[in-house]
């Protein structure tokens, strides 16, 4: 379509016509052009200052700013293990928890839910994910940490003696409410709505008879689901897990409220710890020193290629789906 | 166990699990919404409008956060708004079907769902640290990044969905392809263009992490976009993890001032978004 219209460019310009001047074409043409090149050198640009900005760190500190877990400003030594460990770690569970929950949701809007309340409830599912990250994190701090404290950790606690070692090796921790699994259970929230909303629209993209023909065959409604639906669109399936992931991995203000920002490694899931993001929302307008500031762009630089990575290979997987 | 019966019994189960997992979905988002307004709404009085924010124990309001951050949205928006839909438009209408066009396409899916404190990091690293200086500038540069991945796919999507005969009406007429474009395809997708604009505003609205180190804050109203600049979000995040009681009270009726705003923005553009997709 495209093509064809580009070439009738070639055909002699009238001189009456309106805005005909070539030069006008010309400039409305590169603008358009120069526009779509400033996203692209708008990325080039994120990479480059982040790899630039976080030079010195990694001059200084080497391979050891990967697996070492001190963060100490007054010594100027730092190791970003611990909130690359705390990112991995809360990004993996809030899957765990979301996923289930976005195939629930997307099936029963897709194939259970009544015509009518369908729309209303997709749109109220959406509008979850219109809600500021900052009013997560406040609803977290205030709601969710102290219900989950008084709640899951206090009777855990009361009851250590009885449990099974590594099960209250597990649940250890101060119980204030702001740890790892609250960090995660908040993500899982966040990134529900649009894990839900891409995988609904694969979903519609089965044809009819698809479907049909495995009912036909007397299939209940399970069946069609887990044995036809899910394989038929298990690329872009794939794709929508990866792309909750990449969310969940950058998703800063509302962990920074609730996961409790200590450094160093968590030692378990009701520990406190920090992310990627939530150590330079914290920390980076009031940096110490140029080591510092360079040590958090580097561990910025380490975000963005995980992001950038896991991103990509959503967005593949599900550009495959749909042809 | 009879096999028919064991088949009913597990789809049942099926069936009630996926309607429970849409009534947790619905139930956090009626608990946030419940939250807000319970927390909220009593601190909502005229004071919040016209006070700046107060020392703790005295009486403020949010006006320095509320205008700076109209100030540095508007800022953002405009640049948004005018590279998004020209970089769309090529998208649409020029090279989308070219190699460049399509690294483009996807690289500005991936700008769409990337991290914005790393946003933020980037527009300190070229804004901030050269110039000596946190800035609304650099707060509304770094907003109008986030939104432009929208508005950009937004825009291209609306072109697409034109039809091809306008196109081939205007230039039947002599016009050049810019000015069909621009007098023709842009006016016949006016509807989804300001869609991509409201979906882009309603990103930026709540964002906290880029503008931490970007406007860094100001507790004083500030019309001078080259001075530091207060903004809702930031005043959000320093007073609800302060220790003073009035200071929390203050950030949930921030909270809630943003929630409204932004779930206003996103129902509005849906309803303009369903108008255009009407026949």
């Amino acid at each position: 379509m495209t093509a064809t219209m580009m070439d009738s460019d070639s055909a002699p310009p009238r001189e009456t016509a309106p805005g005909q001047s070539e030069l006008s074409e010309t400039i409305f043409r590169g603008l358009c052009f120069g526009a779509a090149t400033l996203l692209l050198a708008a990325l080039a640009g994120v990479v480059i200052s982040l790899a630039i900005g976080g030079w010195p760190a990694f001059r200084q500190f080497g391979f050891g700013f990967f697996t070492s877990s001190a963060w100490d400003p007054v010594q100027e030594n730092y190791g970003a293990a611990g909130p690359i460990v705390g990112t991995i770690v809360t990004s993996i569970l809030a899957l765990i928890i979301a996923l289930p929950l976005a195939t629930g949701v997307s099936v029963f809007l897709v194939e259970f839910c009544p015509r009518s309340i369908a729309k209303p409830v997709a749109v109220a599912v959406e509008l979850l994910a219109g809600i500021p990250s900052i009013v997560y994190g406040m609803w977290g701090l205030f709601v969710l940490a102290p219900w989950f404290a008084t709640h899951v950790q206090m009777p855990l606690m009361m009851d250590a003696a009885n449990l099974p070692d590594w099960l209250s090796a597990l649940v250890a921790g101060i119980p204030n409410g702001a740890n790892i699994f609250t960090a995660s259970l908040i993500l899982a929230i966040m990134i529900l709505p649009y894990m839900s909303a891409v995988f609904r629209e694969l979903l519609l993209t089965i044809p009819a008879q698809v479907r049909e023909a495995a009912y036909g065959l007397g299939s209940t409604n399970f069946e069609v689901v887990s044995k036809v639906m899910i394989p038929y669109v298990r690329r872009g399936a794939v794709g929508v897990v990866m792309l909750g992931l990449g969310r969940a991995l950058g998703e800063t203000m509302a962990v920074t409220f609730i996961i409790g920002n200590s450094h160093g490694f968590p030692h378990s899931l009701f520990d406190s710890g920090s992310t990627i993001a939530s150590t330079i929302a914290n920390e980076f307008a009031e940096a110490t020193s140029d080591m510092h500031t360079a040590a958090l762009i580097a561990l910025g630089l380490v975000l963005f290629i995980l992001t950038f990575a896991v991103l990509a290979v959503a967005r593949l997987l599900l550009a495959s789906e749909k042809h | 166990m009879d096999r028919a019966l064991r088949r009913k019994i597990t789809n049942s189960v099926f069936i009630g699990l996926c309607g429970a997992a849409t009534l947790v979905a619905l139930a956090f988002l009626v608990m946030i919404l419940w939250s807000l307004v319970a927390k909220g709404f009593g601190g909502l009085d005229a004071k919040i409008f016209t006070m700046t924010q107060p020392a703790p124990g005295s009486p403020g309001g949010l006006l320095n956060g509320i205008v700076g951050s109209i100030m540095m949205c508007v800022l953002g928006m405009v640049l948004a708004v005018i590279v998004g839909i020209l970089a769309g438009t090529w998208l649409a209408e020029y090279g989308g079907k070219t190699m460049y066009g399509q690294i483009v396409r996807f690289l500005n899916d991936v700008l769409l769902s990337a991290p914005s404190i790393l946003v933020g990091l980037f527009v300190y690293e070229i804004l901030v640290k050269p110039f000596h200086g946190f800035s609304g500038y650099a707060g509304g540069v770094a907003l109008g990044l986030l939104a432009v991945p929208i508005v950009t796919r937004t825009t291209e999507d609306m072109l697409t969905l034109q039809p091809n005969t306008l196109r081939e009406a205007g230039m039947a007429l002599g016009a050049g392809r810019g000015f069909v474009i621009r007098s023709i395809i842009w006016k016949a997708a006016g509807a989804g263009l300001f869609t991509g604009g409201l979906l882009g505003f309603a990103r930026i609205s709540g964002e906290t992490a880029p503008l931490l180190f970007t406007s860094l804050g100001n507790q004083f109203v500030n019309y001078n976009m080259a001075k530091p600049m207060g903004s809702l979000p930031t005043t959000i995040f320093q007073f609800a993890l302060s220790a003073y009681d009035d200071w929390q009270r203050l950030a949930w009726v921030g909270a809630l001032l943003i929630a409204v705003a932004v779930l206003a923005v996103n129902i509005v553009g849906r309803l303009v978004a369903r108008e255009t997709h009407r026949p």
